[in-house]
Order: C-alpha cells, then structure tokens, then sequence
C-alpha cells in the first residue's frame, strides 16, 4: 500500500520538464492532482465503509419500515411518555454536571496555571490523571463509584460509623447521583480543554489594567472574563456533548434500567427482533445526532464570534 | 540551608520594611489557589483511594487482604472462587487490538497526511473534517450504523472475533491521532524537507522512510500512546456488538467478583497515566525541537 | 496640526480628568491642598507630573541571595526624561516596575512630586506603562484599549471617546481605531499602548523596553516620536533600554546601571565625553583601552601626553580609555612627530562621513598588556583625513589626541 502511494510522486512529476510543452504541462499537473487525490482514497475508503455508512444506516434506518419503506411513523416512539423522560433525564444530567464541570475545572485550570511554573510537576500529574478519567475511564469510574458510594462502599462504611446515617444504595442512579458520578469525568475534561485558555492569558494585562488604575474586580470583569468568556462557553458545549453522549459508565452503573438515552439505545439494540422496536435505535441515535450537531453548530458560532479578535 | 538564611539576612536593609502589597497579593492567591486545588484533587482522588481500600478489605468478613492483587498476578483466582479466564481473554483481545489498531491507524494516516500536507491544502482540510466527525458522532450511534455492518462481516466475510473490532476502533482514535500526527506535520517544514533529499537523488519511498518518519517519529509515537490508551478503555461498542474486550471483561467478572476487576481497573487507569505522562513529555520534546527551529 | 490641537485642549481634559477622579480626595495620596496646587502647577505650565525620588531602595527577590535593587538612588525633574540602561540582569526594570508599584521593595522609600508612595498600590499611583510587548487588551479595538484607563475612573462614555480619539491622533492611528489590536503590526500595538499611557494624563510615564520587539526602521521611527510626544506633554518619563543608541537619542539623562545601582547618571554627551567608570565607558560607545602612565591628573599613552577625567587612577601601569575618534592616525613617513606607535592596517571600514580603521601595533612591547597577542586599536576618522590610497597591510603611526581620557 505504501509503496504505491509512494510512486504517485515520481510519475505525475515526470512530464513537467521545462522542455514540456504548456498543454502536457497542463496535463501533467491535472495527473499530479490525480496522483494526490489517489493517494488519499484508501483513506476516505475507509472512513466511507466504517464511518460514513453506519451513519447512513442510522438516518435511512430511522425512516424506514420494516420492508423497506419510507415511513415517520417510527419517529412516534419518540414522543412516548418513558423516551420524554429519558431525554429529559440525559439533557438535565448532562447541563448540571457540565455547569458543574466547566465551573469546577475552570477555576482548578486557573489554579493551575497561574503563579505556578508552566511544566511543573503538580500540572503534569493532574492533566494526565485528568485524560485519563475524561476520556478512558467509562467502565472503571463506575467501579470506582461502586467502591466508593455503593452498597459496600468505603464511603458508605465510613458514613455509617461516623455518623449512623445509611446511604440509599439507590442514591447513585438518582439524578444527584448520577450528576455527581458525570461530573467525575466532566471536570477533568473542563481541565484539560480549558488550560491551553488559561495559559494564553498573559500576566502583562493584569499589569497594564493595573497600572491604568483598575482594580481586581474591573480585571476580571472587564479584561479576564471577556477575554475568556468564548472559549469558556464552547468548553461548557463540548462538555454536554461528551455527556449526553457518555454510555459506557451509566451502562456499567445500572444495565437494567433506561432511563438516560443511551441506555435506551442499548435497550432497542437488544430488541430489535421485536417488531414494535423497529427503527427504534436508529430514530434515538438519530436524535442524538441532531442534538449533538446543534450544540456543536452553537460551539462555532461561539468560536467564530471570538475570532473577530483572536 | 543554613547558609542561604545566613547571605539571605546579610542582604536585609536594616529598619522598617516598606508595605509588602504584592507579596500580601501573592499570599492570598495561593490560598486560594490551595482550597480550589484541594477540593478538586479531593473529588478526584477519593473515589482512586476508595478503589484502593476496596480491594484490600473484604467487604462482607471486613479482613484486610492482599488476596485480589496476589489472583491478578499470579493468574490463578482460585482463593477468591474466581475464574479468571475472561480477565485474561479480555485483556489478551484488547493488547492484540491495540497492535492491530495502531498499525493500521498508522498506514491509513501517515502516509495520506504527509503527501496531503505537501501537495494540497484543500485535501488536507477535507481529512481533518473527516477525522474530527467522530467527535461529533457519539460512539453509540456509531454502534447502532456498525450493527449491520459487523453482521454482514462475520457471516459472509470474517468471523466474530474480537479482533475485528480494530476496523471501528480506528475511527474512534482518528481524532486524537490525527491531532498529534498534524501537530508534528506543522512543526517541520515537510516541504523543503523533501524537496532538498529529491533533489540530493533520493527516491520516494526513501524519503519518506528515511527522511520524515525520523521527522515524525515523536508524533507517530503520541498518535500510538493515545490510540492505545482510547482502545484499552473502550467498552461502548465491543459491549453492545457483543465482541469480548478488557472492559467486558472487567464488566462481567464484576459480577461475580468485584474486588478483582476494581484492582484490574486501577491497574488499567495508572497505566493509562503513566502513557499520557509519556505523552507528555513526548510534546514536550516536539514542542522544544520546534522552538530550536 | 494635530499635535497644536492637543495642545490647546490638554489643560482643559486635566481639569475634566481631576473632578473625575474618584481617588483625587478619598485616600490620603493627594490631599486636596496639592491637587488644587497640581491643578494650578498645570494650568500656567507645559509641565504636569511631579519629579521623582528614589531613596536607598532596596529590592529582593524571594529566594535571591543577591539585591536586585542595591540602595538604589535616582532623582528625576519634572517634566524629564530619564533612560535607564544596562545590561540584562542589572536591575533596570526592576526599578521600572518598582517605582511603577509593580515589586515591592523591602527598604527606602519613592517619592513622587514630593508625596511618599512606598505603600500605595499599582493602580492608585497614577503612572502609565507601556510594556514590551503583549500588553494590549485583546478583546478591545485599539480605541476601546485607549479609553479603558478613562472607564476605570468612570469617564462618561462620550468624553472618554473624545479623548481617546485624540490620543490616536496624537500616534497616528486615528484611522485604525476600530481594529482589533492583533490585526496591527508591532509598531502599531506599541503606539496603541502609547496613547492608552498617555490617556489617562499620567504622573509619570513609565516605558519597560518599549521598543526592543519591534524592527530596525519601525524601532527609529517610533523612539523618535515617543520623544517628540515626551516634550509636547511634558510627562515626566522613565525610560528603560539595554539598547545604548535608543538611550542616547531620546534621553535627557542617562542612567547607567550595574549591579542593581546606577554607575553614572548624566546627559548623554557627558556620558560618552566625561565617563565617571570604566563600566560606563566601556558600555556606551566604542573605546580602546590603551596602556599608560598616570599621576591622576595626566597620563602618557603612547608618547602623549592626555588629560584625565575625574576619578581617574594613578599608576605606573593603568589603562586609559581613548575613544576611536579621539586617535590620530597617519601614514610613516608622512609625519615627522616623535609621539605615536608604528602599526598595521587590518581592516578598513569607510562608512561614509567618517572610516574606521582597525591596526594592529607592530611592536610586541605590549603584549603583556594584550594577554600576551599584539595590540589592536580602533581609529576613527572623518573621511577626508583618512590618508589617500590606505590599503590593507600599510605602515602607520597611531597617536591619541590630548582629549581628556578616564584612566582605569
């Protein structure tokens, strides 16, 4: 494979001598086009067959009958009372722990960043633990949440004799529980996006608004805060979009019960030999789809108002 | 010690020190700085140190034991009444998917990047849109698109082994790879790099394994840490296509037994740390190496 | 045109500024009695601002082992401009940023127009800085950065633009107003920060390296504006450079610093004429140290006798600093003088009103002096006495002129 894409090069440049006429120069540049355009097919081959076509059959799958038809009558489900609260659930879990999370991580990536030392040990050892638990953890942190919190808990122990208070072994698939254990992946993630924000704030804009007479409350109201406001908002965005999409942690907290979108897509998975199932998945993940590309149409737009001046 | 205090006071003015307003300023930022930085690290660590405790005390007798960590190194579950077997089919799949995955995440990237990055521009932002979508595109949707076509697969072309997860897999790590791969692209100048070793004589296939793999080198390594640490972690869509993984794995023997697949989680995230400090210190390295330039 | 126009209307935006300042009568920094002398001081004169003293200041950095400011000492007149100039690590902007309120100091005391504001905070001090670079407001156009010293004091909208605008005008940026400052060049931003300093009709005006980011041409341009705009509102300016020829352009003074004191403080001219140290000497300007014999009041270098300045040593065996254009040189055989050392012409450097020629002295009777290689000297000539035909390699006499010379 590499090979062949190797000797594009050569071949597409050979015709473009300087003894070569202006019309085989012509072609010899539209084969170099040629040539380049083919190195990149196994590339979008690829992403073709494991990419784009699954999200095909999700949007085709979820206007379709059972014998192929078109058909709305799948979007039905989504109106039923148990799928209305199932994106309530996942919308209302996913805007807490990510105002949770963007607040709670801003302020860690502040502390963070300013008066320490750009590569000092602490921030090394914080954003690596962070990527870890924003974006591999899944399965682990409801483990650790298990051990913590759940029936036989450490923390439940300790709750017991230090105060006598049992916690409800169902507090963690409550919306607070569930908003906690979100936030234990959503504020690591606010601390790694939102450093590289924190870090281009320069030390010399506190100085000038000081030495032209502000002081702190007018810093941070009017230079710290509007200068971080952009990339604040499309991180609070990122951030309910990695959690009204997050699966793999609620699935391992409670397998039996729907009650968050994506376990009700697992749900529908299941049953999708059941004929009152049909499209069910692919309307839900459809769904998805739409709430997720209008949140990341909203982080461009942010972006792009910021990029007036950044 | 004692003479750094010693020149420190020899240096003092003597008599009243003038108002120390930057100094006080500092020592308020720091305990603020403190609190933040300790709630957080608090909300963080707990749950690490619960996991920690949990594995070590038994939690219907409450004995201390060592019990969950001597079955995972020695392979042998027996004394806790645990089969094992899946923890080892597991974690065997997801190493073998990490070697899959990487190298074909690195022939299907490297090679398209580096001739994009020479040759078009247009092109290359094509490949960055459509190596970022998977961002966009939560892996449960993508699960839901893949059924069918894993089905299609294992009957008609492959098998249901785990391996062939590897095809998905290498869309999920398209992003971060491609991020890593384009930071190390845009901190040499490619271009004047092949044109001069074309020019020295060199054949294509020499310069680019000659000339800008070495270039590259640091990149592609990140591009495979980050690979091999979103692999590891998976569980989205081996669970649902029903393939075995190290994180089915960890789900269902903890089940039966959760003190070894807490032990075997907090195995997995400090070696997932450990490859994102390597990581780390590789951009660094990249970072530096571009400065020097 | 412009600048007339900012003249007319200064006096009476100070008055405007004053009953808008917040601070002017809340804290005990400027009772009311000086304001209204300020006010009058202001009003009959080109010169606003009060002078400046800084008395046995004393700085630390935590952890240092060394001060950074040495009982530090600088008096400064209203309505001057005083460059600071050293090396790096000798303790220039630290005193900037000292005085600017920016460090605090662990000994002395700084004095601005008569009043102790050791203890008073960065943004009660009314100075204006203008940083090296990076210190606009990103996510302000280049008027909203002008006016935001103006908001701070609760300016009315409409005032603060007007204002604003003038400030612009004053650097030549009225045009850009609306952009945002990281769509303009380097020179730009720099003139931006400028006018937002001068804005707010500082007490002092305090500029940290202002130049040193910015190219060759642009960097000319701008020193010779910042010194024009200096002179036509009189603000009394501090002005810190590692760059010798920025210092000598601009300044009124000059303060040599090393080792967190000042060597020599003095008008340019004096400076490179009459230094009071070797440091000073060797640190503005090119100078041969040549070896002589001195009685503190003369020296003999190479058979001639040369005054000496001040402070000058004494001793059978000193160097005596002779400036370039302070040696003669002529070609053997054209001078019947007996003063002067036979030497050899290495390089010719003509550039254009005057040349420099570099020789190296025939004999070996110096080389102790030169670790043990043959002496060198650097002569500079105005063109037209530069000996016809001078060629690489060629026979001369070299002789210092009897200007007077610091031995050392």
């Amino acid at each position: 494979m590499t090979a062949s894409i190797a000797q594009n090069g050569p071949v597409a440049t050979k015709g473009a001598g300087p003894s070569a006429t202006s019309a085989s120069s012509a072609i010899a540049r539209h084969r170099k086009e040629l040539g380049t355009f083919a190195v990149t097919i196994p590339f979008f081959a690829y992403t073709a067959c494991f990419l784009l076509a699954p999200t095909v059959i999700v949007v085709v799958g979820a206007f379709q009958t059972r014998d192929g038809g078109f058909t709305l009558a799948n979007f039905a489900k989504l109106f039923e009372a148990n799928t209305v609260s199932a994106f309530v659930t996942s919308i209302v879990v996913s805007i807490a722990s990510s105002v949770i999370g963007a607040v709670v991580g801003g302020l860690a990536s502040y502390a963070l960043v300013i008066g320490a030392k750009p590569n000092g040990l602490l921030r090394r050892m914080v954003s690596a633990i962070s990527s870890v638990l924003a974006q591999f953890g899944g399965v682990m942190l409801a483990f650790a949440f298990i051990a913590t919190i759940g029936i036989n808990g450490i923390g439940t122990m300790l709750i017991k004799t230090v105060t006598g208070l049992t916690v409800n072994p169902n507090w963690l698939s409550s919306l607070s529980g569930l908003v906690t254990v979100y936030c234990y992946f959503q504020i690591p993630l606010m601390i790694i996006i939102f450093l590289p924000a924190v870090d281009s704030i320069r030390p010399q804009w506190r100085e000038a608004c000081e030495s032209l007479g502000g002081n702190t409350v007018q810093y941070w109201t009017r230079v710290a805060l509007p200068i971080l406001a952009p990339r604040f908002i499309s991180a609070f965005l990122l951030l309910f979009a990695s959690a009204f999409s997050a699966y793999a942690t609620a699935a391992a907290l409670f397998s039996q019960r729907s009650i968050l979108v994506p376990l009700m897509i697992q749900g529908a998975m299941r049953n999708e030999m059941d004929p009152n199932q049909q499209g069910f998945a692919q309307v839900l993940a459809f769904a998805m789809i739409v709430v997720v590309a209008i949140v990341m149409l909203l982080s461009h737009a942010v972006e792009k108002r910021a990029g007036r001046w950044q | 010690m004692n003479a750094t205090a010693e020149s420190r006071e020899s240096i003092e003015p003597t008599g009243t020190r003038p108002p120390q307003l930057r100094a006080a300023r500092v020592r308020r930022q720091s305990v603020i700085k403190f609190v933040i930085l300790f709630v957080t690290l608090a909300f963080l660590f707990v749950p690490l140190i619960s996991m920690l405790v949990f594995t070590l005390r038994h939690p219907l007798s409450g004995r201390w034991s060592l019990a969950p960590w001597v079955a995972i190194f020695t392979g042998n579950g027996e004394s806790l009444g645990a089969d094992l077997t899946v923890l080892w089919q597991g974690l065997g799949a997801s190493l073998a998917l990490c070697a899959v995955t990487v190298v074909l995440m690195l022939l299907l990237m490297v090679p398209t990047m580096v001739i994009v990055h020479i040759r078009s521009k247009a092109l290359e932002r094509a490949i960055e849109w459509v190596a970022t979508l998977p961002l966009t595109i939560p892996a449960i949707v993508l699960v839901v698109g893949l059924g069918p076509i894993y089905r299609w697969l294992s009957s008609s072309l492959l098998n249901t082994n785990p391996i062939w997860l590897c095809f998905a897999y290498v869309v999920l790590v398209m992003p971060f790879a491609f991020r890593a791969i384009a930071v190390g692209l845009n901190s040499i100048d490619v271009k004047t790099l092949v044109e001069a070793s074309r020019s020295l004589g060199a054949s294509w296939p020499k310069v680019f394994f000659r000339v800008i793999i070495p270039n590259l080198w640091q990149s592609i390594l990140s591009a495979s840490f980050i690979s091999i640490a979103v692999v590891l972690g998976e569980y989205t869509v081996a669970s649902l296509l029903g393939r075995m993984n190290l994180q089915v794995a960890l789900y269902q023997l903890g089940q039966s037994n959760s003190q070894i697949s807490t032990a075997m989680s907090l195995l997995a995230l400090l070696f997932g740390v450990v490859l994102l400090v390597a990581l780390d210190l590789i951009s660094e390295r990249v970072a530096k190496s571009k400065e020097g330039k | 045109m412009s600048l007339a126009e900012h003249n007319v209307t200064a006096p009476k935006a100070d008055e405007d500024a004053f009953k808008n300042d917040p601070t002017a009568s809340l804290d005990g920094i400027r009772p009311k009695d000086v304001t209204a002398a300020a006010k009058a001081l202001l009003k009959d004169s080109t010169t606003r601002g009060g002078g400046i003293q800084m008395q046995d200041v004393v700085k630390i950095y935590p952890g240092a082992t060394k001060r950074a400011l040495d009982d530090f000492n600088l008096d400064i007149k209203p309505g001057e401009m005083v460059v600071l100039l050293g090396g790096s690590g000798c303790g220039k902007s630290t005193a900037l940023r000292s005085l600017a309120g920016l460090e605090d100091i662990q000994g002395g005391r700084i004095l601005v127009g008569g009043q102790d504001v050791t203890g008073v905070p960065v943004n009660k001090r009314e100075m204006a800085m203008v940083f090296q670079a990076y210190s606009l407001f990103p996510h302000m156009t280049a008027v909203e950065n002008v006016e935001f010293g103006l908001e701070v004091r609760g300016v009315g909208r409409d005032e603060r633009r007007k204002i604003a605008m003038e400030q612009l005008e004053l650097v030549g940026l009225a045009d850009q107003a609306t952009k945002y400052t990281q769509q303009m060049s380097g020179g730009q931003q720099q003139r931006v920060a400028l006018a937002r300093a001068l804005a707010i009709k500082p007490r002092v005006l305090l500029l940290d390296e202002p130049l040193s980011a910015l190219d060759a041409k642009v960097r000319v341009q701008l020193r010779d504006e910042i010194r024009r705009i200096q002179l036509n509102t009189g603000t009394t300016t501090v002005f810190v450079t590692h760059d010798q020829e920025e210092a000598l352009a601009v300044a009124d003074r000059i303060g040599v610093m090393n080792h967190g004191r000042i060597e020599q403080i003095a008008a340019p001219q004096n400076l490179y004429q009459r230094p009071a140290t070797e440091y000073v000497a060797t640190f503005i300007g090119l100078t041969n140290r040549l070896p002589g014999v001195s009685n503190g009041e003369e020296a003999v270098v190479f058979g001639q006798r040369v005054p000496l300045l001040p402070n000058s040593k004494k001793g059978d065996l000193v160097a005596v600093l002779v400036r370039p254009e302070n040696l003669t040189l002529k070609r053997t055989g054209e001078t019947d003088s007996k003063v002067g050392e036979h030497a050899r012409v290495e390089v010719i450097h003509f550039l254009g009103a005057v040349a420099r020629v570099d020789c190296e002295i025939s004999t070996g009777e110096y080389q102790h002096w030169n670790k043990g290689e043959q002496l060198k000297v650097t002569v500079q000539l105005p063109a037209n006495e530069l000996p016809a035909g001078l060629a690489v390699g060629d026979d001369v006499v070299v002789a210092p002129r009897p200007v007077a010379a610091l031995a050392c």
